[in-house]
C-alpha cells in the first residue's frame, strides 16, 4: 500500500473524497488519470487551493489538498485560518517537504514553523507521522475524521515497525525509561529511535514517544513520562518556538510542575541547505549527536 | 419588466435601505457600501436566484456569496424582506445574543459563508461551482465583489482558475461604486478597464446600472455571457445611494449616526430634506 493507493481506495469507496493540488504532484503523481474530475489542480495558487477546498467541503466533500508545506501553511495561512479554521470544514491540508525533508532547497522552502502556526488555529488539528509506515497506518483515520487536519507528509522509510492501533490524540509509546524520555514527532523519530537504542546500550534507561498527532496532544503520555523520567528530551525538525518544546512547557505550566528538559530543535535559525543526511549531521540531529547531548545533559 | 414588478422591486429596495439606515447607529455600520449594492442584492434574490426559504438547504439551490462582506446590512435587510429572518431580528445588530455584526456569519439563514477578509469568496465559489458541475447540477453561483476588492491578488488567481475550469455556472458581480475604503479607486490603484481585464482572462463580460432594475435584467438575462466560460457583470453604482447627503463621498464609509440623525436620514430617503449630519465618519475599521 502506498499513500496514493489509500487515497484511491477512499475515492473509490466514498464519493466525498476529492484530491487537489497547487501544482505539486510529488505525492499524487499517478492519481490524475485514475480519478478524473475528482483530481483538481488549481495551478500555483495556494490561497485559491485552500478556498476551493473549503468550497468543496461546503458541498459535503472531503478535500485532500497538497502543496509544499512552506507555501501551503504560510502563503495560504490566512485562507486556512479564515476559511477552514472558522468554518471547521473537514479540509485535509497535506504539506510536503516539511522540516529537514526540504534539505537542499534553502530557507525559502524550509517549513520549520508549520506545526506552530497550524496548531495555533482553532479547530485545525495536526498530524505528523514518523515515517511512511506510520503515515499509512494512521492516514485513513485522519482523512475520515470530520475535523480539519494539517498533515506533515512524510514518506521516509521506517526503521521501526509501528503499532497499528491509532487514535487521534493518542501517542505511540515505543518505550518507557527512568533516565530519559525522548518526545518527538515526524521525521526526527528515526534518529530518536536510534538514539534510544544507543542510550540503552550504554546503560541508560531511555523512553521514546512518537506523538503522531501533535494536536490534539496526548497529554497523559507526556505527564506520565515527566513523572517517571529524570530528563525529558524534545526532538523536532522545527523552530524551538511553537513545537513540542513549547507544547511541553504549556502542559507543565498548566499542571504547575517542572522538570529537566533538553530541547533539540532549531533555535531561532534556519538550517544549512544540503542533502538530508548532511543537514542532520551539520545541525546536530543524527542519533550519535542526539545521544551525546542527552548523556552530557544527564551528567550535568 | 412589468410596471407592477418594477414597483415591487423598488418598494423592497426602499425597505432594505430603511433597514440599513436603522443599522447605522448604536455602533454603526458600513452604510456607504451597503446602500450602493442594495438594489443589486434585491434584484438577485427576487429575480435571478433560485433560492428561497424552502430550498435553503437543498444542494440544487443557487448560491450567492457576498465576498465584500462589509455591506452585509444590505443582505440582512433583504433577508428580512424576503422572510429568511424576522425583521425584528435586525435589532440584534452588534448584540451578543445573535450573530449579526459588521460581516456575514453562516449561522444566519441564507448566509452561504463567512466573509469580511477581501478576496476570499471567489475561490470558495469556484469550489462550489466545480462541485455542482461534478454532480451534473445546473445551479448558478453568484459572487458579489467590491471594486476596491479587485486589488486583492486572489481575485486574479480565481479569474485564471475559473477560466481554466470553464465555469459557466459562475457569475461575479462587481459593485462598482468607485470607492475603496477611504479614497476613489481611480485615484489610488486605477482599475479601468475592468471589463477588458476580465475579457483578457477569458471571461464573458457585461455591465449595467446597478440602481436600475431594467438595466440589471437586460444584463443578467444573457447569463452565461460567454459559452463555457465564467461571467462577470460590472454594476455601476453610487456609494450611499438614496441619501444625497452622503452619496459618493469618501468620508461616509463607516458611520455611527446619532439616533436623531437616523430619523433625519429616514425622512431624506423618502424624499425629504437632506439630513444635517454632524456625526463623524470612522475611517479605519
Amino acid at each position: 500500500m502506498t499513500y496514493e493507493d489509500i487515497l484511491l481506495e477512499l475515492i473509490e469507496k466514498d464519493e466525498r473524497f476529492v484530491v487537489l493540488t497547487a501544482e505539486n504532484r510529488a505525492a499524487i503523481r499517478n492519481l490524475p488519470n485514475k480519478v478524473k474530475g475528482r483530481f483538481i489542480d488549481t495551478g500555483i495558487t495556494e490561497q485559491t487551493l485552500i478556498g476551493v477546498s473549503a468550497g468543496l467541503a461546503l458541498r459535503g466533500r472531503i478535500p485532500v489538498c497538497h502543496a509544499l508545506a512552506t507555501f501551503l501553511t504560510m502563503r495560504a495561512f490566512e485562507f486556512i485560518r479564515t476559511d477552514v479554521g472558522i468554518s471547521g470544514l473537514p479540509v485535509k491540508i497535506v504539506g510536503g517537504f516539511s522540516g529537514f525533508l526540504s534539505d537542499g532547497n534553502g530557507p525559502t522552502h524550509q517549513a520549520i514553523e508549520d506545526v506552530s502556526i497550524m496548531r495555533g488555529i482553532p479547530n485545525v488539528n495536526v498530524f505528523c507521522p514518523a515515517d511512511e509506515e506510520d503515515m499509512l497506518i494512521c492516514l485513513r483515520t485522519v482523512l475520515e475524521d470530520p475535523r480539519p487536519f494539517y498533515i506533515r507528509y512524510n514518506n521516509y522509510k521506517n526503521i521501526y515497525s509501528h503499532n497499528h492501533n491509532f487514535e487521534v490524540g493518542k501517542a505511540e509509546v515505543v518505550s518507557k525509561g527512568k533516565d530519559a524520555t525522548i518526545i518527538t514527532y515526524g521525521l526526527m523519530f528515526g534518529e530518536s529511535y536510534k538514539s534510544m537504542n544507543l542510550l540503552k546500550e550504554k546503560g541508560y534507561d531511555t523512553g521514546l514517544i512518537n506523538l503522531r498527532t501533535v494536536k490534539p496532544i496526548d497529554e497523559s503520555a507526556i505527564l506520565d513520562a515527566v513523572k517517571n523520567s529524570k530528563l525529558i528530551v524534545t526532538v523536532e525538525d522545527h523552530f524551538k518556538t511553537g513545537g513540542i518544546y513549547s507544547i511541553l512547557s504549556e502542559i507543565l505550566l498548566n499542571h504547575k510542575i517542572t522538570t529537566d528538559v533538553l530541547s533539540i530543535s532549531l533555535d531561532n535559525k534556519w538550517y544549512k541547505p544540503a542533502l538530508l543526511n548532511d543537514v542532520m549531521e551539520y545541525e546536530g540531529f543524527t542519533a550519535p549527536k542526539i545521544t551525546e547531548k542527552i548523556i552530557s545533559k544527564l551528567k550535568s | 419588466m412589468t410596471e407592477k414588478k418594477l414597483a415591487e422591486l423598488k418598494n423592497t429596495a426602499f425597505n432594505v435601505r430603511q433597514h440599513i439606515i436603522r443599522m447605522s447607529t448604536d455602533g454603526g455600520c458600513f452604510i456607504g457600501a451597503s446602500l450602493s449594492c442594495a438594489d443589486l442584492i434585491v434584484y438577485l434574490y427576487k429575480e435571478f436566484l433560485n433560492v428561497n426559504l424552502d430550498n435553503l438547504d437543498n444542494p440544487n439551490r443557487d448560491y450567492l456569496f457576498l465576498s465584500k462582506g462589509h455591506d452585509v446590512p444590505a443582505l440582512y435587510g433583504t433577508f428580512a424582506e424576503i422572510g429568511f429572518i424576522e425583521k425584528d431580528r435586525l435589532k440584534n445588530h452588534l448584540k451578543t445574543n445573535d450573530f449579526i455584526y459588521w460581516h456575514p456569519n453562516r449561522n444566519i439563514p441564507g448566509i452561504e459563508f463567512y466573509s469580511g477578509s477581501l478576496g476570499h469568496l471567489l475561490s470558495i465559489a469556484i469550489g462550489v461551482a466545480i462541485d455542482c458541475k461534478l454532480r451534473g447540477q445546473t445551479n448558478k453561483i453568484v459572487v458579489i465583489l467590491g471594486d476596491g476588492e479587485l486589488d486583492e491578488g486572489t481575485i486574479w488567481e480565481g479569474a485564471l482558475v475559473a477560466n481554466a475550469y470553464n465555469l459557466d455556472n459562475l457569475i461575479c458581480v462587481v459593485d462598482r461604486n468607485h470607492f475603496q475604503a477611504n479614497i476613489e479607486t481611480e485615484k489610488l490603484i486605477p482599475l479601468e478597464s475592468i471589463e477588458d481585464k476580465f475579457k483578457a482572462f477569458g471571461w464573458g463580460t457585461s455591465s449595467c446600472n446597478g440602481h436600475d432594475f431594467e438595466s440589471m435584467e437586460k444584463a443578467f438575462k444573457h447569463f452565461p455571457l460567454k459559452e463555457n466560460k465564467p461571467s462577470i457583470i460590472i454594476a455601476d453604482t453610487k456609494r450611499g445611494k438614496g441619501l444625497p447627503s452622503i452619496e459618493a463621498r469618501a468620508d461616509r464609509w463607516f458611520v455611527n449616526f446619532k439616533p436623531e440623525e437616523i430619523d433625519m436620514l429616514l425622512e431624506e430617503l423618502k424624499g425629504g430634506a437632506e439630513a444635517d449630519l454632524t456625526s463623524e465618519t470612522i475611517v479605519a475599521r
